[in-house]
């Protein structure tokens, strides 16, 4: 095992390949897609090189504003409302037996192997009026009638929480498992009641983890296309359906690869805090 | 007055039984050592009495109040834990002040007390420190000032030193007592070393397999062992079988002994310390019974500085005897000799029942 850092050509050579894979199907596509935010539309035509900022200028249109506002609220509600969920859970979870921890794991894994359109339709099916839950409640004497539920914001916020929640679990878990018990016990007999000890303890000691978290689940929802479509209306919809709209159905290349652009920026920037807050909790 | 009473505290898990039953009564200010191999349940005691662990069965009562049902929070015991459990996030001061922080006690408050409480364990201008930054002294320290933050009428230890390197351990031991003592609180340690038991206790519970053995002073357990597992875990003891021939005499390996306390028939078991067993050089035929001498032969000897140790094969038993290096007596190994277990050094046990 060799400690110090690589010097010679062939000691660097390892790394080769992974970062040619990282420049041609990362670094080159988006090179490119920077070129063509700043190239021109031709109306009912394509685009044509040039170097103009047009695109970038309708950013400061109320309606693009309104969806990116949107977008960054929603992924933010769902990073909030998941690891809101997700860290009492994981809480939980890593002081199960081993067995019941390996089929929790199993399940939530299992949920990941689902795909975002089967995600979607199960989730309108369940909200449905025809086949819903609303039906169980009416059954149950909860409801007068059967209701539909989707789409609606509600319907779509449940959605992402739920394809996110996984990803949370799975995130967190190495973090909590490695948390000492003993922590909370020390909190309990110096006078601080279970619900408290968590707040007081668990929670502002792993807050860096929270944090990196919380911004994880952020960037994943930011990213949400198609779950807005099959669960939220029109104006449930996000940035990346926008583009979709830009880029496929109004036929403006530029202006979709500049909001691109903004939302990959966006993600770097966010995912650069998720490692910062990472790196400080291993210095403490 | 009766400070702390363990009324047949049990605990299961499932089938197997951790806590056997333990029936204790600590009076006030007494410093307590649970004491017993690894497994033996002297950590689930104590965690019982934290109100961590709920009891199966018994009860706990501290000054005639029932507290087996209060929640560890309301039970108001400082107690410092194997791992410390300092809290990662804060301070020294911070950890110190947290059970004032739950109770809302001032900024100020606090701030006093923590610095009150570093002065007590003699660990000054550290109160800013964050916890990750502290020798692991230091950090023991801190975690006894903040189990004894609120005062509490019981101080309960967990293995508190068992991170700390030999010397600073027994430097620890010293001054855990001292503090003990200066604040005159009832405490209760778990360990496993028996030095540091008899180092720090007033009271010595011995323990093993769930069941508490023996609950006396460090020297009667030492001196007057209740079982033949006491005598054996506390110090090095030689166990001789027995069968009572006659009242007052007893036959064990290699002869019979005149001893006092022998019950009037049946198998016992001896107990006799090391440095009780006085070596003579001439072989054992020309004594007799009357002087508790028994015939054997040196197998092994060694010096080990402010004493010697003999082994002696005494009818294929091997007993153990220490003596200072002055009163050495002039044997060699394989030579014949004859040792002298005096009536008044043997203490008499019950036999061993098979475990």
């Amino acid at each position: 095992m060799i400690r110090r850092a690589p010097r010679t050509f062939a000691e660097h050579s390892p790394i080769l390949f992974p970062a040619l894979m990282l420049v041609v199907f990362f670094v080159i596509p988006f090179s490119l897609m920077i070129a063509v935010s700043v190239f021109r539309r031709v109306p009912g035509g394509f685009y044509e090189p040039d170097f103009v900022f047009s695109n970038y200028e309708r950013f400061l249109t109320t309606f693009f504003g309104g969806v990116m506002s949107f977008s960054l609220g929603l992924a933010g509600l769902v990073a909030a409302v998941a690891v809101g969920i997700a860290f009492p859970f994981t809480y939980r979870l890593v002081r199960l037996p081993r067995p019941n921890q390996i089929r929790w794991l199993v399940f939530l894994l299992s949920i990941l192997s689902l795909s975002e359109v089967i995600i979607g339709f199960a989730w309108s099916t369940l909200l449905s009026r025809t086949a819903g839950i609303t039906n169980l409640f009416v059954a149950l004497g909860l409801m007068a009638e059967p209701q539909s539920l989707s789409p609606s914001f509600g319907a779509l916020l449940a959605g992402l929480v739920y394809q996110a929640f996984p990803y949370t679990v799975l995130v967190l878990y190495p973090a909590l498992a490695r948390f000492d018990p003993y922590l909370v016990e020390a909190a309990r007999t110096l006078g601080a009641s279970p619900l408290r000890a968590f707040f007081t303890v668990v929670v502002p000691a792993l807050r860096n983890t929270i944090v990196a978290t919380t911004i994880m689940v952020f960037v994943f929802a930011l990213g949400s296309y198609l779950l807005p479509q099959l669960l939220g209306r029109p104006q449930h919809w996000t940035l990346s359906v926008l583009i979709t709209d830009q880029a496929i159905y109004q036929s403006n290349m530029p202006f979709a690869a500049a909001m691109a652009v903004f939302l990959v920026l966006v993600s770097l920037a966010l995912v650069g805090l998720a490692l910062l807050a990472g790196r400080r909790e291993e210095v403490a | 007055m009766s400070a702390l009473v363990l009324d047949g505290l049990t605990k299961r898990y499932g089938s197997t039984v951790a806590v056997h039953g333990a029936s204790l009564r600590i009076p006030h200010g007494q410093f307590v050592c649970l004491l017993g191999p690894s497994g033996c349940g002297k950590t689930t005691l104590l965690r019982m009495i934290a109100g961590l662990e709920e009891p199966s069965g018994g009860r706990l009562l501290i000054d005639d109040r029932d507290i087996t049902d209060t929640p560890a929070h309301t039970r108001e015991f400082g107690m410092v834990f194997q791992s410390l459990a300092l809290f990662p996030h804060l301070t020294a001061g911070e950890n110190i002040a947290y059970p004032l922080r739950i109770r809302g006690v001032s900024r100020a408050d606090q701030r006093r007390r923590a610095e009150e409480l570093l002065e007590l364990v003699r660990l000054p201008g550290v109160a800013d420190r964050p916890v990750s930054k502290l020798s692991g002294g230091q950090r023991q320290r801190v975690a006894i000032a903040r189990a004894l933050a609120l005062s509490p009428k019981l101080f309960l230890l967990d293995e508190p030193l068992s991170a700390l390197d030999a010397k600073l351990r027994e430097a620890m031991q010293i001054e855990l007592k001292q503090l003990q003592r200066r604040l005159g609180i009832t405490t209760i340690v778990v360990t496993h070393d028996q030095r540091e038991a008899m180092t720090m206790a007033d009271l010595v519970v011995v323990m093993s397999q769930g069941r508490i053995h023996q609950a006396a002073s460090p020297m009667e357990v030492y001196r007057q062992p209740a079982d033949a597992f006491v005598a054996d875990f506390i110090g090095l003891t030689n166990l001789l079988d027995g069968q009572v021939v006659q009242p007052g005499t007893v036959q064990v390996p290699g002869g019979a002994l005149s001893l006092p306390n022998l019950p009037p028939s049946g198998r016992v078991l001896l107990s006799i310390r090391p440095e009780e067993v006085i070596v003579h050089p001439t072989s054992g035929d020309g004594s007799n019974g009357s002087l508790n001498r028994l015939p054997g032969t040196l197998s092994f000897m060694r010096d080990l500085g402010s004493s010697v140790e003999f082994r002696i094969d005494v009818a294929g038993k091997e007993i153990i005897a220490l003596s200072r290096p002055q009163d050495r007596p002039p044997v060699e190994p394989g030579g014949a000799l004859s040792v002298e277990l005096p009536p008044g050094s043997c203490v008499v046990l019950p036999p061993m029942v098979a475990s």
